[in-house]
């Protein structure tokens, strides 16, 4: 049996107290008025001096005309003709600021929230995977998984109610004035509509912690039964949670991140995301299945199931590459206005992370992890995760922050704080639910050949 | 002067795997093992060095994305930089998603390619050569281990061999 050190408890604890204080400062120092967002422009452009504020001036207006509650202004001050143009521009430019800076905080929150609840639903489905292939070299890291997925019920509650208070912070589908003037949102009125859309979050979390539920029930079942009976049942339950999943995890998409841009589409966003999920997923199962072993937990671990995990690593590395150029590529080849402000805007104003993200989710793996021998080295395979864990951090960061707060990204106390609250939060739940059981499953069919798994 | 070696068959590759390593603790020499499918764990019982092949892959696909940059680069931005469907051709950067595929494509080949090339060569397989294989039956049902007599009593290896389980064992000049 493992069991979660005090000294751990007392840091995870802590990170929770530290991250919630800051999360609570982010809110805090929000602006409420528009004159406060004026103070806060004027202390990020305070060093540029006069000539900057004007181009950064124009430089905003190419941006806004992509984020998302701008489609209101882009409307409202064709309405207004040119005679008042400059005055109400002004005005409206602050107040379109101040919403983005409103935003900042919810952002924050929510982009360390899903990474965080994203790899425990990654480290779910690669668990189902395992039941539905009949796999026969993980089921030694079983416990590992299922440790990793108690984190599932609270993050998605967390993460849910996120989504369902950020409200217009994030989707700008749920103004009603901005609908009753937009043709193209109220064509989709009949999918992105409030009641539905909490319908929709409901069922995503019901769904996911069911499955989570009686798959670890039956996996515990399996350890006092002799009979290949919860077996059986984990199996049938995994091919319909898979099937269920994927359907989950396209809408999961379109809702939550998406609907930022409610005029922008793409087909294959939701694979997209699902590829940073898995890669994220197998990163966390490689790193705490070798901290639990240099820890002595789990001697029946070899270095063949490390290289096989960093094999998924590198595999799925990849994959993830693959899917995030085919979005880029069709879009900025195609160039169609509609589809391309999505990657104008985070090429204009993120360009550093935007670009900076491939090289770490991508290069970073081939290289360190391309070499056979370099994926049974335990640190190593510690260091190409952790490049590969920050960089899809970035990755959700990239796909939250521009859609909602535009050109008034940073990364300060609140994003900062965030990722202490819930990096507390996961490895405090982790810890609790990898101790709730030993972490050697028995009776599972497979676990002989898992024992004596050998690449 | 042909040095004397032994060739023993057998009819089991567990049998295969059992006798060279006892044949290997003996200090007797393996040359050669003949067998109709690989055999699992086998090079590592002779105690063959493990293959450079998959490093040599590796440079070949470098070559190969060399080849692809350099030749894009040179055709759609040195050479001719027209205006096509207003793709950017000032910089290669500028247009790089373009060429990326092809890029994908040409590493792949040579990496592909020159490797299955570079394994032909070192194994020394081509078209009309001629079959080494001592026995026919070894790519059917038997195995073949050849064992170099060297300055060894060749009865005492006989008999030895004939210990490990082989069904027959002929002394070849």
């Amino acid at each position: 049996m493992y069991k979660q050190s005090g000294k751990v408890k007392l840091i995870s604890i802590i990170l929770i107290v530290l991250g919630a204080l800051g999360i609570g400062y982010g809110f805090i120092t929000a602006p409420s008025t528009i004159d406060e967002a004026k103070e806060i422009l004027a202390a990020e452009h305070g060093g540029h001096g006069e000539d900057h504020s004007a181009t950064a001036n124009e430089d905003h207006h190419t941006a806004e005309i992509n984020s998302a509650g701008h489609v209101k202004h882009v409307e409202k001050s064709e309405a207004h003709g040119e005679e008042v143009h400059s005055e109400s521009h002004e005005d409206e430019h602050l107040e379109h600021v101040l919403h983005q800076l409103q935003t900042k905080p919810w952002s924050a929150t929510f982009v360390a929230g899903f990474f965080f609840l994203m790899i425990a639903l990654g480290v779910l489905v690669f668990y189902a995977i395992q039941f539905v292939a009949q796999v026969g070299w993980s089921p030694v890291l079983f416990r590992v998984m299922e440790g990793i997925t108690a984190y599932i019920l609270p993050g998605s509650i967390i993460v849910v109610l996120i989504v369902l208070f950020a409200g217009e912070h994030f989707y700008p589908w749920q103004n009603h004035e901005l609908v009753a003037g937009d043709k193209i949102l109220q064509g989709k009125s009949g999918y992105l509509n409030f009641p539905f859309f909490v319908i929709r979050a409901i069922v995503y979390l019901l769904i996911w912690n069911t499955y989570r539920f009686f798959a670890v029930k039956n996996s515990r079942d399996q350890d006092d039964s002799v009979a290949i009976k919860p077996y059986r049942k984990n199996f049938k339950f995994s091919v319909i949670f898979l099937l269920f999943f994927m359907i989950t995890e396209s809408t999961m998409a379109w809702d939550w991140f998406m609907s930022m841009t409610p005029h922008w589409y793409s087909t294959l966003f939701a694979w997209y995301i699902f590829a940073t999920m898995i890669v994220s997923a197998l990163t966390v199962i490689a790193i705490t299945t070798i901290i639990l072993k240099k820890l002595g937990h789990l001697p029946f671990v070899n270095n063949s199931h490390l290289h096989d995990v960093a094999k998924f690593m590198f595999g799925f590395s990849i994959f993830w590459t693959y899917l995030w150029f085919s979005q880029f590529m069709l879009i900025w080849y195609a160039n169609i206005p509609e589809e391309v402000t999505y990657f104008t805007l985070r090429m204009e104003e993120y360009n550093l992370l935007f670009f900076g993200m491939v090289v770490i989710n991508f290069v970073f793996p081939i290289l360190i992890l391309m070499n056979s021998d370099f994926k049974r080295i335990p640190w190593f395979v510690v260091i190409a995760g952790c490049f590969i864990l920050v960089g899809h951090y970035i990755d959700v960061y990239l796909l939250v922050m521009p859609s909602t707060v535009g050109s008034h990204w940073s990364f300060g106390i609140t994003e900062f704080a965030a990722i202490l609250f819930f990096l507390g939060l996961f490895l405090l739940v982790v810890g609790f639910g990898l101790g709730k059981a030993p972490l050697k499953i028995k009776n599972n069919p497979f676990l002989k050949e898992s024992e004596n798994y050998h690449y | 002067m042909s040095a004397k070696v032994i060739q023993a068959i057998y009819n089991d590759d567990d049998l295969v795997l059992q006798a060279v390593k006892q044949i290997r603790e003996e200090n007797y020499y393996v040359s050669e093992v003949f067998s109709p499918f690989p055999i699992h764990g086998l090079d590592k019982a002779m105690g063959l060095a493990p293959t450079r092949l998959a490093i040599t892959s590796f440079l070949y696909g470098l070559t190969g994305l060399t080849v692809a940059i350099t030749m894009m680069n040179f055709m759609m931005i040195q050479d001719w930089p027209q205006n096509i469907g207003g793709k950017p051709s000032f910089s290669f950067f500028d247009n790089m998603p373009t060429f990326i595929p092809i890029m994908f494509e040409l590493t792949v080949f040579f990496a592909a390619h020159l490797m299955v090339i570079t394994f032909y060569m070192r194994s020394k397989i081509w078209p009309f050569k001629k079959a080494e294989n001592p026995d026919p039956r070894t790519t059917d049902d038997h195995f073949c281990v050849e064992i170099e007599v060297a300055n060894h009593s060749e009865e005492a290896l006989v008999k030895f061999i004939k210990d490990t389980g082989a069904s027959e064992v002929k002394l070849i000049d």
